[in-house]
């Protein structure tokens, strides 16, 4: 086939392997979710009201702000008798652009009631081994040259369990000296097991402002990442349903984005007013772009997209 | 001044009074963490690398760098002399900022200096230069075989690799980033 020329021709032919695995990625998504019996859903992506999250910035549009995530929404369809859904939507996140991070990227989101975070650890398995066997022919897959073993069981440590294996320096010391993330980046992430899947499960429930704080012990909040070959993949947790709470924690949030000079968003009300019918429940936040790179064994996340912020 | 979002590679910043550039950036947000950006920083005087992450709230100096039209005038001791196109005021680099530069500068050179808060400290060359051939073994005939090179010395004393038909009193054209032999000039 004759290549186009024009400022994309030889840019956009060389991602056309990317692009096409990309579809085939999205169309067994959605059927793994249909046969799952999952509604997917559709909502707006202007909103006037984020979810005041320390480190999520949203960018303006008009009087109102573009979502960071569809969370909200969602939320807000499975307290009013939705009870399995999932929708793959762009969201928008202001100053985040890096080898894994584009500005307006894909997100795959899902709720179910009736279940926790375990649940969707499970389902994340489950998901990953249908794309595998549908897409690559079998239960592992090469990237940046290592295979990586989709078999069950995947890997599973508690946030404190990585930081007394690979932290030189204890857990709470690193939360109150503000270096957590610098620890999970540069000291955590690098020493995961890249051979096989792994979930941190488990964090500070400093961190997790939308999850629900552990039965047992109120210090961690039921939340997950799933890590595959390196890459952070999902974000997952039981869901806070509690509105009291919800509250305390988003002023928290809000503090934090004080501190830092961040714009303070008007409070998610109507969001609030729907805590008290949401069922116990359990969501997740994978980054399909992130998936692709995965799946195209691709270094960044330029090579899985047609077109890059600096490429319009 | 600059936001840590503005940092990328090839950004020459202002770190404790000395310029540095970014040899290396890497973005990272981990979780619903904060923003990370991880960089390798060289610094444009000494030379020496090292790495830093910085974080959102850290904000930078743009480092005050310009590059003015010279020539390059003659050696003194270990100082190089140049002359600025404009003003004719002369300026002194040391061998160590010159560096590898000084393989190729020959007198009245066209260059570039660098210049820091208006104090010089460094020189781009053209990426070409044409330099006598000072000494050459003669051409052996017989030993013309393609991919045979041999050493030459240049006016400016480096030592270089050239095809064996190069002989001595003759111009050749090198390349001033790589320091490759590129063609003979008539």
């Amino acid at each position: 086939m004759k290549i186009k020329g024009g400022p994309d021709g030889g840019r956009l032919a060389a991602k056309k392997d990317n692009l096409r695995l990309r579809a085939r990625i999205i169309q067994s998504i959605r059927n793994f979710f249909a046969f799952r019996d999952y509604l997917e859903i559709d909502t707006p992506n202007r909103i006037p009201a984020p979810a005041p999250e320390a480190h999520i910035d949203a960018f303006p549009s008009g009087e109102w702000f573009l979502h960071t995530s569809p969370e909200l929404c969602m939320k807000r369809l499975l307290s009013s008798g939705y009870p399995r859904i999932f929708q793959i939507c762009k969201c928008y996140r202001g100053a985040e652009r890096g080898e894994r991070h584009l500005p307006e990227f894909t997100l795959l989101e899902w709720y179910r009631a009736d279940a926790d975070y375990y649940g969707l650890m499970e389902e994340c398995e489950d998901l990953l081994l249908h794309l595998a066997r549908v897409l690559s022919g079998g239960a592992s897959l090469l990237f940046r040259g290592e295979r990586i073993s989709l078999e069950k069981p995947w890997a599973r440590m508690t946030i404190r369990d990585v930081f007394t294996r690979y932290s030189p320096v204890p857990l709470e010391d690193a939360l109150v000296s503000g270096n957590f993330d610098e620890i999970m980046a540069f000291e955590i992430e690098p020493r995961l097991p890249k051979e096989k899947p792994t979930f941190l499960y488990d964090y500070p429930v400093s961190l997790g402002a939308l999850a629900r704080a552990g039965r047992s012990d109120h210090t961690v909040a039921e939340r997950f990442e799933l890590y595959l070959g390196g890459v952070e993949l999902v974000n997952a947790f039981s869901e806070l349903t509690d509105p009291d709470e919800q509250k305390r924690r988003f002023e928290l949030e809000k503090k934090c984005r004080l501190l830092r000079g961040g714009v303070i968003y008007p409070d998610p009300v109507k969001f609030l007013e729907c805590l008290p019918q949401m069922p116990e429940s359990a969501g997740a936040a994978l980054g399909l772009d992130r998936l692709v790179m995965i799946f195209c064994d691709a270094g960044r996340i330029d090579d899985v997209v047609a077109f890059t912020p600096e490429e319009l | 001044m600059y936001t840590a979002s503005d940092l990328r590679k090839g950004l020459r910043i202002k770190i404790e009074g000395d310029p540095y550039v970014i040899t290396e950036f890497n973005f990272v947000k981990p979780g619903k963490g904060q923003s990370l950006y991880r960089c390798k920083l060289r610094n444009m005087i000494t030379g020496a690398q090292f790495e830093r992450t910085f974080r959102e709230v850290d904000t930078f100096e743009p480092a005050d760098l310009q590059q003015k039209a010279m020539q390059y005038l003659y050696r003194e001791e270990d100082q190089y002399v140049f002359m600025d196109n404009e003003t004719y005021e002369q300026v002194y680099l040391t061998q160590e900022q010159v560096g590898d530069a000084r393989n190729f500068l020959i007198d009245n050179l066209e260059v570039e200096v660098l210049l820091f808060e208006d104090r010089p400290i460094g020189v781009t060359l053209p990426n070409s230069v044409d330099l006598t051939v000072v000494k050459a073994e003669p051409w052996a005939k017989g030993d013309s075989v393609s991919g045979n090179y041999k050493p030459v010395v240049l006016e400016t004393g480096y030592r270089i690799l050239v095809p064996p038909f190069v002989e001595e009193g003759e111009k050749i054209r090198v390349d001033t980033r790589t320091g490759a032999y590129l063609t003979r000039v008539k």
